[in-house]
């Protein structure tokens, strides 16, 4: 267990532009941490500043309290899984696993032990004879991991370990990497493009957007409320739906014609002017009769088994997506009446798209 | 039942028709270098197997079939066992030491720093120089009395060298030009072997915290072996067949001691006009790099690791 704190971190390639900017983050001990942003936002280079592969341009690391800037990436004790897992392709799989471990002053016995459990604790057992050539992804991905697990080091830095895999494999990792990460206490740092994997790993999560921290919280926390509109359409799948709507009156009217009726504290947070409307796809539903709704034409369906994506014109350029459980039988090109549950609706500013906070706002439904 | 035959022996000819245009394009693309291979190699090869076979007259004309007779003559002739042994020692010379020097000189262009391109093409720029131009400069620098080495050596109070005259340090000489002569290719293939190797390894080594000497003979020569097995596999060939450098610096002398067998076969063609023995030679040096080459596929080969 480990506690790794960044303080205004930043990073810069030429002195000029910052890669990464003013990063203030503490990863508790034993937590599961994930960076998570598009490519080119910075995570990368974030996982790597903390395992002391590139130079940190200002700011201070510490791990557990001690200033750790001018380490070298072995004295900081950490371990790190690569995204094309670097294995030595000329070694076998028991000599990638306990590659380096005499360093640590490891006696070849205990090298040989360590391997063996740590072997059985991942299947590799059968294979450790083997080079890694002869390995499938996922078993090499798994000596990627086992090499890390090997040295016991107590923060483990992995970095997109599961990109190379297919989906079905992933979803298997996701859960073997979590599991192993709570067995062992370890504290991990998890850099992902992927938002599942952030969502269903992570403790805590980081989201990054150019070297920009948007927001920091636990999973849930994130998808019900966004910072912005950037953490809004990232995080979920299918993406929050957005929209922008103009303040008239006391009703909000998005599109020219969808309108719905503000309280009068959610109107003096507003103020006057153009916002971001965000709606989850699930509190999109088809409206009964008995409720106000309106029509709109659907593009496309997409049944999944257990849910039904819909996706269907709103306003001239914008599409959006309801996701309805069950198997609907919606056809596109069909026009249907559906209805936004208005307790979750989300407003963002229209020029920062930062998150207008309106404490339980209880509207009635949305009118035609 | 009859018309279902008839439609597959149809089916048949068409088949075959194609195949055989499939073959006659093949053979188009293949027309130009078989017929360059085939006048330039190929003909030249099995005549030289032929007249190494016959005494010839001074055109190269063969006059008599004598067998074995070339070759027994060879194996009896000090002269044929000097050539040898110069040129089994030219290539112990040679080839070790140019490739712990191309490879120490690529490992170390391998660094990323400001201006290392200046090196890289310093290291690599004998490959883009003629033997002939070499040559003259090394017989500059080998010359007793203004050449640089023995400037050196006198500076040093120590006396001259007849480095290209002395039978003990001419074959050492030669070796040293052409040493430096082939550095500069097997830097640049080497170099690029170096660069294709993930990076990704060398920082899990870091993390690891392993040693630089640990790095360099865990990591680098494994993952650059191909590349050596390579560049020693063409160094080798070319080491045996070394001409150019001879003929301008020492023209196999002093007292046959650089005659290194390929300058022995243009001597007795086309100085002794014996076209039978030269042939033979040429014979045996061919079965010989034949013979070496195979030696290092399979003995050397198994210590290579492909990705």
């Amino acid at each position: 267990m480990r506690k790794v704190e960044l303080k205004g971190i930043t990073k810069s390639y030429d002195g000029k532009q910052d890669v990464l900017k003013a990063i203030d983050v503490t990863v508790e001990p034993g937590e599961f941490f994930v960076l998570v942003g598009p490519s080119g936002c910075g995570k990368s280079t974030m996982l790597r500043m903390i395992a002391g592969l590139e130079s940190i341009t200002s700011g201070e690391l510490a791990l557990d309290g001690k200033r750790a800037n001018a380490l070298t990436p072995s004295e900081r004790d950490l371990s790190m899984v690569f995204q094309n897992y670097a294995l030595y392709p000329h070694l076998s799989v028991e000599q990638n696993i306990t590659f380096g471990l005499h360093v640590k002053k490891v006696s070849k016995r205990e090298q040989k032990e360590r391997c063996k459990e740590v072997c059985g604790m991942l299947g590799l057992t059968d294979y450790m004879k083997r080079k890694p050539r002869e390995l499938s992804g996922g078993q090499r991905q798994r000596v990627a991991l086992a090499r890390a697990v090997v040295t016991q080091a107590p923060l483990c830095l992995m970095d997109e370990p599961l990109s190379n895999l297919d989906a079905k494999l992933r979803a298997k990792m996701r859960s073997e990497i979590r599991q192993l990460q709570r067995k062992l206490g370890l504290t991990m740092i998890y850099v992902t493009h992927d938002q599942t994997e952030a969502m269903t790993m992570a403790d805590r999560m980081m989201i990054l957007s150019d070297g920009d921290v948007q927001q920091i919280g636990r999973p849930l926390d994130v998808y019900n409320n966004p910072a912005n509109t950037f953490v809004a359409s990232f995080i979920g799948s299918p993406p929050m739906n957005l929209i922008d709507a103009e303040m008239k009156d006391s009703v909000l009217v998005a599109d020219g014609h969808w309108m719905t009726p503000v309280t009068a504290a959610m109107k003096q947070k507003i103020g006057s002017g153009r916002v971001t409307l965000g709606v989850r796809p699930e509190h999109i539903s088809l409206a009964k009769d008995s409720e106000p709704g309106f029509l709109v034409q659907v593009a496309n369906v997409e049944v999944l088994g257990t849910e039904t994506l819909v996706t269907f014109d709103f306003g001239e350029a914008t599409q959006w997506i309801a996701k309805w459980p069950g198997q609907s039988s919606v056809q596109p090109g069909e026009q249907i009446r559906i209805c936004v549950d208005d307790r979750h609706l989300a407003l963002f500013s229209a020029e920062k798209g930062e998150r207008i906070v309106c404490e339980a706002a209880p509207v009635k439904k949305v009118s035609l | 039942m009859t018309t279902m035959q008839h439609e597959f022996t149809a089916d048949r000819q068409v088949e075959r028709k194609r195949a055989w245009s499939n073959w006659a394009t093949g053979m188009l693309f293949l027309l130009p270098s078989l017929l360059l291979f085939g006048v330039f190699l190929f003909y030249p090869m099995v005549r030289t197997v032929y007249l190494s076979l016959f005494l010839t007259d001074s055109q190269g004309v063969p006059i008599v079939f004598v067998g074995w007779e070339n070759f027994l003559n060879l194996f009896q002739s000090t002269s044929f066992q000097i050539s040898a042994k110069a040129t089994a020692l030219f290539v112990l010379y040679t080839v070790p030491a140019g490739i712990v020097l191309a490879t120490a000189l690529a490992i170390l262009a391998n660094q990323k720093l400001r201006g290392i391109g200046l090196f890289r093409t310093m290291f690599s720029a004998t490959m883009g120089m003629s033997v002939a131009a070499s040559s003259v400069i090394w017989m500059f620098l080998f010359n007793p009395s203004i050449g640089l080495f023995n400037r050196i050596l006198a500076a040093l109070n120590i006396s001259g060298v007849q480095w290209l005259l002395d039978p003990q340090y001419a074959l050492l000489s030669v070796s040293i030009a052409t040493i430096w002569m082939n550095t500069g290719f097997a830097f640049l293939i080497l170099l690029g072997g170096l660069q294709n190797i993930d990076q990704s390894l060398y920082e899990s080594a870091r993390i690891a915290g392993v040693s630089e000497s640990c790095k360099l003979r865990k990591i680098t020569l494994p993952m650059l072996s191909p590349t050596l097995f390579f560049v020693t596999t063409v160094s080798l060939i070319n080491a045996f067949q070394t001409f150019g450098q001879i003929d301008l610096l020492t023209k196999g002398g002093p007292m046959e001691s650089t005659n290194v067998i390929v300058y022995s076969i243009y001597k007795d063609a086309f100085i002794n006009y014996n076209v039978g023995s030269a042939s033979a030679q040429a014979v045996l040096l061919f079965v010989t790099v034949l013979v070496v080459t195979v030696l290092q596929f399979k003995i050397g080969e198994r210590k290579v690791h492909y990705q």
